[in-house]
């Protein structure tokens, strides 16, 4: 019997530094009916590159070098465009990872979902808008009758995300490629979009490929992994099986669960560096985006800040650096109050507290050295030049683990990622902080990358007692990094207290929700979680 | 949609704020022509005597401000004054004038728009191929072509050499629809051939800058042909910066037209106006002057609620 999907050494190049080079280095899979395979790894491991040679699509700059993809029998390496036109859709679909991007955002959803079937002349508009009702409501989307007739921007990140796997379905494919379809996704509305996914790959006997960089989403919804690195297959198995007795270490260190760092429990003695009290701010200056915000940060201590999209905890960073002033209410920071806006503090008031960001992409200026990057900072607020910041640059960099003479006349586009976030880190120490705050540092970088950058933290603040403020939205960070975890919904604070207190039952009703969405590597971890979310619906 | 409105109405006033301005300049510019109107007007050989009255009967004794709100008053009641060259009304001077603009700069919109549009969807889709190459160098030659130049040229193998179209486009009001676009064809195709590339240029650039993203990749794995991802997924989210660059231009073929009507000898606005200022009439080149500016900013703000309307985020809000 013909594999629904095998790829045979396959070698796929990309055009960089003017020359082609190998990013996916022979790799073989195969996919049979009825199956879902996960492809996981970090980036730059070609997973997403391997999910679209599948439906025999290069992005621009990349092309298939050799090897063989066959689909249900049929060679798409070298296959004319007419050809792969004729397959895509209607053999083989696509869902991207942001829904929000890949919905043309001049026209209304269900012409979106219609528009395959009805040029591929395999049902007519009105029979392809019948059956995307049928399709949205599967997929527990609200108002499924009318939600379609509305444009994209009109509709939540999770319902798009929905409505994007509901498109793929659009022409009945055998095989639907899922490219990090719920990482731009809260937990909380992940959950959804995997139960949606379950009930086409299960109920619906659709196979799958499931490209993404977590283990355990992808353990929840996939009978076989495929772990890549650079191109290059690590292992392949049963999923049971792979969690169970990893072969390579390089999948241990993906399964490996952050250590969790014990909570030093705060005292009394330890000194409140900042308070902030009864807070209001707003935005339009009618609707306030928060309210009531009380928190208090001790010295050396780390307070995490949780929440969803839109629960007002970045906004909250924004009023405490002064960019957006509060409406009402106080912040003290080392004993004295700081003027609401920005423009009004002094300068010590700037250097003590500091801001790291999510995106070091964009928080560096490309055209600088690093040299430049950290001799600023020392330059405003010490009046360091010459050989003495020279110095002091070397020991910042020693600091982050980066060593002084390869990295200091680099720019920062030549660093990768989590280098760059190292050097943003050294930028916010230079200034001698007393509390720097974390806005989503991790969340842009692959997974153990961002312990090394959360590990790297937890020693600087043993070392200098610098205090945190970590905004994230990402629980595993929460757990790992934490001493006091505060909670945030709709602008207000839910709950907060120690680490162990906020994580041990009973919680708030909304914290129970959100810790019960973290995925868990159990395979058997959603279909109980909806299996007893249905019961209590009921 | 009550929020659209609003947005209109704000972008409405500002533009009557514009044109207000505008009026203002020309008439400060007007005032820092050097040299007297009434003794250019009546020659070195009046008398002080004449001088002092005419400047009267013109009002040219009153304070500058004064004559300024008379003359607002009076234009937007549609009294133009009259002209200081023959005496006759200036808005009868200037009516016919402008609809003959009109007409030419219409004539050619209604060839260089669609014209441009369909070349830089074409160019979009071959792109970088000989195809898209082709057309490029050769609308920007146009561009790159003084506009007489072209006017010569086109004057040179369509009158001359094979004597089909007039190179004289001396329209007059007893002519019929047919009679008048054939007689301003070579002046309608001087303009289109100056305006195309930049349209066209534009149009592609939008739409390739749309290609990059994701619902374009998207697209293209549902299976949808390349003629009807541009067409119908990259056009409409190109469509704001490209409904600016015609608006840009449209103004240019009313306002900027004055070689072309030169060349061709055509009884437009912009030849009256350039005839006015040498003859230091006034009225007609304030007047001139004003519709110019009317004319531009209300093709902008035309321009602006298009591509508001084009976005379904502004065109409906909830």
């Amino acid at each position: 019997m013909t594999k629904l999907l095998e790829i045979k050494d396959l070698y796929i190049e990309g055009w960089s530094e003017e020359r082609w080079q190998t990013i996916v280095n022979g790799v073989s899979l195969e996919l049979n009916r009825g199956e879902v395979l996960g492809l996981i790894g970090e980036s730059g491991a070609g997973k997403s590159t391997i999910g679209l040679a599948a439906m025999g699509y290069t992005r621009n700059g990349c092309r298939l070098a050799s090897g063989s993809i066959k689909l249900e029998g049929q060679e798409l390496f070298g296959a004319s465009s007419q050809f792969l036109r004729s397959i895509r859709g209607t053999q083989i679909a696509y869902v991207a990872q942001s829904a929000a991007a890949s919905f043309n955002p001049a026209h209304r959803v269900i012409k979106q979902y219609t528009e395959a079937p009805v040029l591929k002349g395999l049902m007519s508009q009105k029979e392809a808008e019948r059956k995307a009702v049928e399709i949205y409501e599967r997929l527990f989307l609200p108002t499924p009758e009318k939600i379609g007739w509305r444009y994209p921007h009109e509709l939540s990140g999770g319902q798009l995300q929905r409505a994007m796997v509901a498109m793929s379905m659009s022409c009945q494919p055998d095989i639907i490629v899922f490219d990090e379809p719920t990482t731009a996704l809260d937990v909380t509305t992940q959950i959804e979009v995997l139960a949606s996914i379950k009930e086409i790959t299960e109920k619906m006997n659709k196979a799958a490929l499931y490209i993404t960089h977590d283990l355990a989403v992808v353990a929840q919804v996939s009978h076989r992994i495929m772990v890549l690195r650079y191109g290059d297959t690590v292992e392949a198995g049963e999923t049971r099986e792979l969690l169970k007795e990893p072969k390579e270490q390089y999948t241990r260190d993906l399964l490996s669960v952050r250590s969790l760092r014990e909570e030093k429990v705060e005292t009394e003695k330890d000194k409140i560096i900042l308070e902030i009290k009864d807070v209001d701010a707003t935005y339009t200056g009618r609707e306030k985006v928060l309210q009531d915000i009380n928190v208090n940060v001790r010295r050396g201590r780390t307070v995490a800040l949780v929440g969803e999209s839109g629960s007002g905890k970045s906004t909250l960073a924004k009023v405490i650096t002064g960019l957006l002033p509060a409406v009402r209410g106080s912040i003290t920071f080392l004993g004295q109050e700081l003027h609401p806006e920005l423009r009004k503090r002094s300068k010590e008031d700037l250097r003590k507290l500091q801001m790291i960001y999510q995106m070091p992409d964009t928080a560096l200026n490309p055209r600088h050295r690093i040299r430049t990057v950290l001799g600023r900072p020392l330059q405003f607020y010490f009046g360091m030049n010459g050989k003495e910041a020279e110095d002091k640059i070397k020991e910042l960099l020693d600091k982050i683990e980066l060593a002084p003479d390869k990295y200091i006349d680099r720019f920062s586009t030549e660093l990768s990622g989590g280098e760059k976030q190292r050097v943003c880190i050294a930028r916010a120490l230079a200034a001698e902080p007393e509390l720097i705050i974390c806005d989503e540092v991790t969340s842009a970088l692959d997974q153990l990358v961002a312990e090394g950058i959360l590990a790297l933290l937890q020693d600087l603040q043993n070392e200098l007692q610098v205090s945190y403020l970590f905004i994230t939205h990402d629980l595993a960070t929460v757990k790992a990094i934490s001493d006091k975890i505060v909670i945030m919904l709709n602008g207000r604070i839910v709950e907060q207290g120690g680490k162990q207190e906020i994580l041990t039952p009973p919680h708030h009703e909304y914290t129970d929700k959100l810790l019960a969405s973290v995925p868990e590597m159990d395979p058997d971890w959603l279909d109980h979680l909806l299996a007893e979310r249905a019961s209590t619906f009921i | 949609m009550k929020h659209v409105l609003w947005l209109v109405l704000k972008r409405a006033l500002a533009s009557v704020v514009t044109i207000l301005v505008i009026s203002l300049i020309i008439f400060i510019g007007v005032e820092l022509l050097p040299g007297d109107v009434a003794e250019t007007v009546l020659g070195q050989s009046a008398t002080p005597e004449t001088v002092k009255a005419f400047r009267k009967e013109l009002k040219l004794d009153l304070p500058p401000h004064v004559r300024y709100f008379t003359w607002l008053k009076d234009f937007v009641q549609g009294d133009f004054g009259n002209s200081l060259a023959n005496g006759r009304p200036v808005f009868g001077l200037i009516t016919w004038r402008f609809a003959n603009t009109l007409f030419l700069a219409a004539t050619a919109a209604a060839i260089a728009v669609p014209l441009a549009v369909i070349l830089g969807i074409l160019a979009a889709l071959y792109r970088n191929s000989l195809f898209d190459n082709a057309i490029s160098t050769t609308t920007l030659s146009f561009i790159s072509f003084p506009e007489f130049f072209i006017a010569y040229i086109l004057i040179g193998v369509f009158s001359v050499q094979f004597n089909v179209f007039p190179s004289l486009a001396a329209i007059s009001p007893r002519m019929n629809f047919g009679e008048k676009l054939y007689t301003i064809l070579l002046p309608a195709l001087t303009l289109t051939a100056i305006v195309t590339a930049h349209m066209m240029r534009q149009t592609r650039a939008a739409i390739i800058n749309v290609l990059a993203s994701a619902y374009i990749e998207m697209a293209e794995l549902k299976g949808i042909r390349r003629l009807r991802i541009i067409v119908q997924h990259a056009f409409p989210n190109a469509l704001s910066p490209v409904i600016n660059v015609i608006a840009v231009n449209l103004a240019y073929l009313v306002v900027g037209v004055v070689i072309v009507e030169v060349v061709f000898v055509y009884p437009g606005l912009g030849q009256l106006l350039v005839d006015s200022v040498s003859k230091r009439d006034i009225p007609v080149v304030q007047a001139s002057g004003l519709i110019f500016a009317a004319t531009y900013v209300t093709l902008n703000l035309l321009a602006d609620i298009l591509s508001m309307l084009s976005n379904p985020r502004l065109r409906k809000t909830h």
